[in-house]
């Protein structure tokens, strides 16, 4: 459970939040007691000091019950937040050791929201928990134990009415929770239209489509509209009926209380007191109500954090002792990917500071081959870099050997030159700007006022996509890996920059993998990998596949001219 | 809290006013109803007097009495909830609709500029919390008022005296609940700030988490992650405590006033100036006295939530939106000669981009668009189409300025095909008819196999009638672009303005596309941005782009005597050794 794993230990503020809460509940329960007596005693028999000494007493049940009240409500904040910070420290540990499988299969958005709102819930229902989970079954009960102190037969009623209320506002929530759940997906589809709107704003323009547009997104809202009107129907039934349910109780107590006060079996004041916790049940009904609903919730957002935290990891360092002489090398790996065959049955062999190029369409699994070198998945078959299967390193140290661009030119909040330290903490200005050099950023950067204290805002955007991605291979470069690789990371590159980075790439000393869809960008490679639909269909120069592989050169045919392809 | 803006929320109501008016009449008689109550209760408690000394009568009269009032003070709520939340809904309905034609007729550059994340919020969220605003007020606020006003009135009937410590004590609960609501305020905002730290970091870290495991760099962040986390904690415990006070605070205020009124009114009973039961109806009243006000407190934090959202919706409403000219002019029979003459463009006023730029296209030329990644080929596309105007000079078509044509007409006599495709959530079939509302299945199925489309849409499920998801999820990148040129060759119009896929796109695929381009331009006037050399050979007439500006102009051979931009261009995509 982890409900109680997060809470224990917090469990001494919490149990205090929770007996705080009950003295408060237990003498807000005395209240109409005393109030019994003032009106039997006081009144009964003209004590004016009597009145005096009950009513200071009031006051006295009215402080003490706050000083609690106060005494609860920051035990309970405390755990609650306590509670929260704990979960999210874990949730966002466990996060960081996720498989690239895991991240992609929960997504991201899913899991910033787990992380964010979710706890956020559950932090609320603890809180609720201790304040109201133990307050209001208690002045519910305290409320029916007092109604049987002051008479069992008039307490009857009260056994007859608390069940009816609780079972009038069971049946508006559960009939109204599903409805809203509903209107919630409505409003998903209203926002859907409203987004494909504003993305194709240029095609629907282009069409001369709004008024369409509009009547569709018309229909959604009136839909919408309509669900409201019918769950509001509902939901205003809540009150109007516990009113009335609660109203009926009371002139029975009435009635009956007529007759029994005549037959002398039951005083004034007592009516007084069964009238006031017949109200109490009311209001306490309704907080619980709230609780539920609150529950409810809480629950859902409880089974996306088990989720999160029950993925372990499935990539650790292994004992293997298979050794192998070439620098790089695969061997029969196969790899599927969510049910769908990536790869299948690739082995190659790499030297040390060779260039590869890999080339092949959409889904022929370029970006998955290289991504199995740095072991972001597990495949079946073997890898082996100098020698040792690449389970028997230890991550950070595999992770370190290696530079990677990413297809998608990310950069992190933060000057630039921390940027360009994720490679190397600790890099020095001058190691900088050797990176820089080769990544043909360093013109550019030169240029920018504050040079590398310039500051990157969120996701890079105040520089251009070519300025990132040279950024980031600079970045890979910072750490001088034995191995790196560019994932289609030329891409936002023209062509002059493209062709400078790959004579500068010629000059360092590292095993290169370049992946890419231009033939241009991979053609001079030493050795080029053809893949389609996750097999190599050849391996070899550019002009050795020219000749022997029909995939290579059909993509080579298409992208050059004649006259380049000889 | 600016009444403007909720003069101008209210102007919303006004084909509701009905409804309003409506609500504002059940929500006084249910107040009527719901304090009349406790007096008729209190009656009926004074006749309980003591042993054989009970009026079966008058009690059996009073209990009638107190049923009716119960039954209209429930019917009354009920019906008041009911015309609230319709006038709510048509409220937030209406808003919608209004924001969305806002939104369709928006100048493109403002949609450019803004970012959809935050039109979009606007959408949903602000007029949700315009809405939630709305009920609360609709509800509360006036039943509130009616609330206070009738207790006091209702306690003055009974007992002035006693009434006047009530009214004595009110300030009281005034001055607590606005303490703590200011204190609980600015921790919220801190709270909030604070979380909205925490969400940025993890939604940069986790959202690049491939690019922190490449670099190992795990422990850096969990170690910052525990810092904000920390942080978090510490004002949450502040922020909640606060909010948490405001409960237990006028849960005092109100048993102070309860005391005091169990006090005072047993005293009077003593003299012999008041009944049991009207103090039992006054205590009943004293009981729920604070209440209304926290009620009140909670409408105007709502409210103000929502005339700050209602403030944001109406910004955009205030947007200008696009005008079309007085009397439109068409083409008779389009033939595609374009004349771009003497444009002046630019988004910034300080950043000049187009200048002096003139092209004559016949009919039936292909004019290529070439440039690196990024160099504003949609640009030149947004002035054809008049998704943006020039500042200076004019394009005619067929010696017709567009300037005097309907932009929906200007568009209809072009075909676009961009990279970025863009697919609704409908079927394919839907999709490929988007251009022509009225197209049999026939044109739709002859579309398709022009477009090298109809192979793939047969081998799906459901064909033709197979749901495309948001965006186009279930298909390739290659089959969405087949798709669209299936959508234009439905239509045929004379011009055409096309985008050649770069790298997302398979070989084989991208060949199919090829071929289907081939088919549509043939006698069309054509633009496209080219990125294959067979393509920009072939053109008629190039324009080269850089940085957003139009560089040089001619074709092929002209441009490679130039020895300019292009020639580097060209040659630089060769030039390794």
């Amino acid at each position: 459970m982890l409900w109680y794993k997060y809470i224990k230990p917090f469990r001494k503020q919490a149990i205090i939040g929770f007996i705080f809460k009950m003295t408060e509940a237990f003498f807000e329960l005395m209240v109409p007691l005393v109030v019994a007596q003032i009106i039997d005693y006081g009144i009964g028999q003209n004590d004016k000091q009597y009145i005096w000494k009950m009513g200071i007493l009031l006051f006295a049940l009215t402080f003490i019950g706050y000083g609690c009240a106060l005494v609860c409500q920051y035990f309970a904040s405390y755990t609650s937040q306590s509670f929260g910070t704990l979960m999210r420290n874990d949730m966002y540990k466990v996060i960081n050791r996720y498989d690239y499988e895991d991240i992609d299969r929960i997504g991201t958005p899913s899991l910033i929201t787990r992380l964010t709102n979710d706890v956020v819930q559950l932090q609320l229902a603890v809180a609720m928990a201790i304040r109201l989970v133990s307050r209001s079954p208690f002045l519910i009960i305290g409320s029916l134990i007092m109604a049987f102190r002051i008479n069992m037969q008039m307490a009857i009623i009260f056994v007859i009415t608390a069940p009816l209320l609780a079972l009038c506002i069971y049946f508006v929530v559960a009939k109204s929770m599903p409805m809203y759940l509903k209107i919630q997906k409505q409003l998903d589809k209203v926002s859907l239209v409203c987004r494909e709107n504003l993305t194709g704003i240029r095609v629907i323009r282009a069409f001369s489509r709004q008024k369409e547009e509009k009547r569709r997104f018309q229909n959604m809202t009136e839909t919408q509209k309509d669900m409201q009107i019918k769950v509001g129907k509902l939901s205003a039934l809540l009150n109007p009926m516990t009113n009335m349910i609660v109203n009926i109780a009371i002139i029975v107590i009435l009635y009956v209380g007529g007759i029994r006060i005549n037959g002398g079996t039951l005083t004034q004041g007592e009516v007084v007191a069964l009238i006031n916790y017949m109200n109490q049940i009311l209001l306490s009904m309704f907080v619980f109500a709230n609780v539920i609903i609150i529950f409810n919730k809480a629950s859902a957002s409880y089974k996306r954090i088990e989720e999160v935290l029950d993925i372990s990891p499935r990539i650790i360092k292994e004992d293997n002792k298979d050794y192998q002489d070439v620098f790089l090398s695969f061997d029969t790996v196969s790899f599927a990917y969510q049910g769908n065959v990536a790869l299948q049955n690739v082995s190659f062999e790499v030297n040390k500071n060779e260039t590869i190029g890999i080339i092949g369409g959409t889904g022929s699994g370029k970006s998955t081959l290289v991504n199995l070198i740095p072991r972001f998945y597990d495949s079946e078959g073997q890898i082996y870099i100098k020698g040792q299967t690449i389970q028997s390193y230890d991550l950070k140290e595999l992770r370190n050997m290696i530079g990677i661009v990413p297809q998608k030119a990310v950069l992190f909040k933060g000057t630039l030159r921390d940027n360009m330290q994720w490679g190397k903490q600790n890099a020095s200005d001058e190691e900088i700007w050797q990176a820089l050099d080769l990544a043909q950023a360093s013109a550019f950067v030169k240029k920018l006022e504050n040079g590398l204290d310039t500051m990157v805002t969120q996701d890079g955007k105040n520089l251009s996509g070519g300025q990132r991605q040279r950024l980031t291979i600079a970045r890979a470069l910072v750490k001088k890996p034995e191995i790196l690789i560019l994932d289609d990371s030329a891409s936002a590159l023209d062509f002059a920059t493209d062709a400078a980075l790959r004579k500068s790439l010629k000059t360092i000393q590292s095993t290169i993998f370049i992946v890419s869809q231009r033939v241009s960008s991979i053609m001079h490679a030493d050795k080029i990998i053809v893949l389609s639909h996750g097999e190599i269909v050849g391996v070899g120069t550019h002009q050795y596949l020219l000749e022997h592989c029909d995939i290579y050169q059909e993509i080579a045919h298409s992208q050059l001219a004649k006259e380049e392809t000889v | 809290m600016n009444l403007q803006v909720l003069k101008r929320l209210l102007r919303f109501c006004k084909p509701y006013l009905k409804y309003l008016y409506l609500a504002l009449l059940f929500s006084a008689f249910h107040i009527i109803f719901t304090l009349l109550t406790p007096i008729l209760i209190g009656r009926t408690v004074d006749l309980l007097i003591g042993v054989h000394q009970v009026n079966f009568d008058l009690l059996k009269l009073n209990i009638v009495y107190i049923f009716i009032s119960v039954f209209l003070a429930s019917l009354f709520q009920w019906l008041l909830m009911r015309m609230s939340n319709q006038l709510t809904y048509c409220i937030t309905r209406d808003l919608r609709n209004c924001l969305f034609q806002q939104y369709l007729s928006l100048h493109l550059s403002f949609v450019d500029n803004s970012s959809h994340g935050d039109l979009m919020s606007r959408m949903i969220n602000d007029i949700d919390l315009i809405g939630d605003g709305l009920l609360q007020g609709f509800t509360n606020l006036f039943s509130g008022i009616m609330t206070i006003i009738g207790t006091i009135g209702f306690m003055m009937y009974i007992s002035v005296s006693i009434a006047s410590v009530v009214i004595v004590l009110t300030p009281l609960s005034l001055v607590v609940a606005s303490i703590i609501a200011s204190k609980t305020y600015k921790y919220f905002q801190e709270q909030l700030a604070l979380r909205g730290e925490l969400g940025g970091y993890v939604e940069e870290m986790i959202g690049h988490q491939k690019i922190v495991k490449a670099f190992a760099h795990e422990d850096e962040n969990i170690k910052r992650f525990d810092e904000i986390n920390q942080r978090v904690h510490v004002s949450g415990v502040k922020s909640q405590f606060l909010g948490a006070l405001v409960n237990p605070s006028t849960r005092v205020v109100n048993n102070i006033v309860y005391a005091s009124v169990c006090i005072f009114g047993a005293l009077q009973v003593v003299s012999g100036h008041f009944s049991v039961g009207a103090l039992s109806s006054f205590l009943t009243y004293a009981n729920q006295y604070t209440k209304p006000f926290n009620e009140i407190s909670n409408v105007f934090t709502e409210l103000q939530t929502a005339i700050a959202c209602a403030s944001r919706v109406f910004d955009l409403l205030d947007e200008d939106i696009i005008q079309e000219v007085d009397q439109p002019q068409i083409i008779k029979s389009p033939q595609g000669n374009i004349d771009i003459e003497h444009i002046y463009f630019s988004y910034q006023k300080d950043q000049k981009l187009i200048e002096n730029f003139s092209l004559k296209v016949k009919s039936g030329e292909t004019v290529a668009i070439v440039g690196p990644t990024g160099c504003g080929k949609t640009t030149f596309i947004n002035l054809l189409m008049r998704f943006y105007d020039p500042q200076k000079g004019n394009i005619c078509i067929d010696g017709i300025n567009t300037k005097n044509m309907t932009r929906d007409y200007l568009r209809s006599l072009y075909g676009m095909v961009l990279q970025d495709t863009w697919l609704f959530h409908g079927t394919i079939k839907e999709n490929i008819a988007y251009g022509k509302k009225d197209a049999t299945d026939e044109d739709i199925i002859k579309a398709a196999k022009n477009a090298h489309a109809h192979k793939f849409i047969i081998q799906l499920k459901d064909g033709y009638d197979t749901v495309v998801s948001e965006d186009g999820g279930n298909l390739s990148q290659g089959q969405k672009q087949l798709l669209c040129i299936a959508r234009i060759m439905l239509v045929k119009p004379p011009m055409l303005i096309l985008d050649e896929a770069t790298s997302s796109i398979d070989t084989r695929t991208e060949k199919q596309i090829q071929e289907a381009f081939d088919l549509m331009m043939k006698g069309r006037t054509t633009f496209i941005v080219a990125h294959r050399l067979s393509t920009i050979q072939k053109a008629d007439k190039i324009i080269v782009m850089d940085q957003g500006h139009i560089i040089e102009q001619g074709n092929h051979q002209e441009l490679l005597q130039k020895q300019g931009f292009y020639h580097h261009l060209y040659y630089s995509q060769f030039d390794l050794n």
